[in-house]
């Protein structure tokens, strides 16, 4: 948006700040309480798409913007997902692939 | 200062006609300033990189044969009789998302072409990000102390070091290049360039606020990355 027709009121501001504070301790939390397996993977994903939602949406005001632009910056970003997906198939290759060699040269 | 927070119209822009603007003839992103776009279209293409960093990561986790290091207890620190897990990263955090929300506070501010507030509250984002890189220099001191080296390390698989150093040199490469332009655009907003339209010393270009909010793109950018190192190098 143009410069000056873009005003905010205050208190969204702040309710994403504290918010941001509240999730942060969450997910420190997550670690200190220990747990294990999808709880705490679950749990450390869901606390960090919320937050980086928030300040994607709010403190870089992508709420604000058009649409155009906002398919402009988050559809490439589908392309980092694909690769993920990729690369996680590839290790698990590259891993067996080791426990093979690792069981026949004896180590 | 006066407080007219409740008489704000906030203009939301339709959420429609994005393939429209798209097409011929058209300006693709309507009302957004060129400094704004290219900064959009650069944090796009340094969320790959990250992402190249954050996969790399994940690849070479999963294909290990050997323990991964536990980040708890690898980034604990010993307060009192006690090891508190990850208690340095945990203010880490804290303090990036202070800074997050002073640099929201400078743009709210900057486009209501409030110069003092919004230097205040800039210089405020500049000391609370020197102070993360600093401690992401007393972490790093620590760590390479204990033995951490990119092709060891104490505490299990040895791909721990070359992560952990080029994941997070990275990311405090990026906060330390924001805190030396904060600094800049700190003096700058205080000098008046934003009020009287001063020509920036390289461009030659008339300072607007809107550059205000283009390094808070960059700085909130800094902050969204650490959410996602946080989450998957730390607590993982």
């Amino acid at each position: 948006m143009a410069e000056g027709t873009q005003q905010h009121p205050l208190k969204i501001y702040f309710y994403v700040w504290i918010l941001l504070f509240v999730l942060s301790a969450f997910s420190y939390w997550v670690d200190w309480y220990g747990f294990q397996g999808f709880t705490r993977w679950g749990l450390i994903l869901l606390f960090m798409m919320l937050k980086a939602g928030f300040i994607c949406a709010i403190f870089m005001h992508m709420w604000w913007e058009r649409l155009a632009i906002i398919y402009a910056i988050l559809v490439p970003c589908f392309a980092i997902l694909v690769f993920v997906f990729i690369m996680w198939h590839e290790s698990y290759w590259t891993l067996i692939v080791r426990r093979i060699y690792f069981l026949v040269t004896g180590n | 200062m006066e407080e007219s927070n409740t008489t704000v119209n906030v203009i939301v822009p339709p959420k429609k006609n994005a393939f429209k603007e798209w097409a011929s003839d058209q300006k693709a992103f309507k009302g957004v300033p060129w400094g704004k776009a290219m900064m959009w279209i650069f944090l796009v293409s340094d969320t790959f990189v990250f992402s190249i960093f954050l996969i790399s990561y994940m690849t070479v986790r999963f294909s290990t044969k050997a323990e991964w290091p536990n980040p708890s207890e690898v980034f604990g620190l010993h307060v009192g009789h006690y090891n508190v897990p990850l208690l340095l990263i945990a203010i880490m955090t804290f303090i990036l998302i202070t800074s997050s929300g002073t640099m929201a506070l400078a743009v709210k501010y900057g486009y209501e072409k409030n110069r003092k507030m919004c230097g205040w509250l800039m210089l405020a984002t500049a000391i609370f990000g020197a102070s993360f890189v600093g401690m992401q220099a007393f972490e790093w001191t620590k760590l390479i102390m204990e033995g951490v080296r990119p092709w060891e390390n104490p505490f299990g698989a040895p791909q721990f070091g070359a992560i952990f150093f080029m994941i997070t040199g990275f990311h405090g490469t990026h906060v330390t290049i924001g805190v030396i332009f904060l600094f800049i655009m700190t003096r700058k907003t205080f000098r008046g360039d934003f009020d009287t339209g001063r020509r920036g010393y390289f461009t030659s270009q008339k300072s607007h606020y809107e550059a205000i909010e283009i390094m808070g793109l960059y700085w909130h950018f800094v902050d969204l990355v650490w959410v996602f190192i946080f989450a998957f190098f730390y607590l993982w």
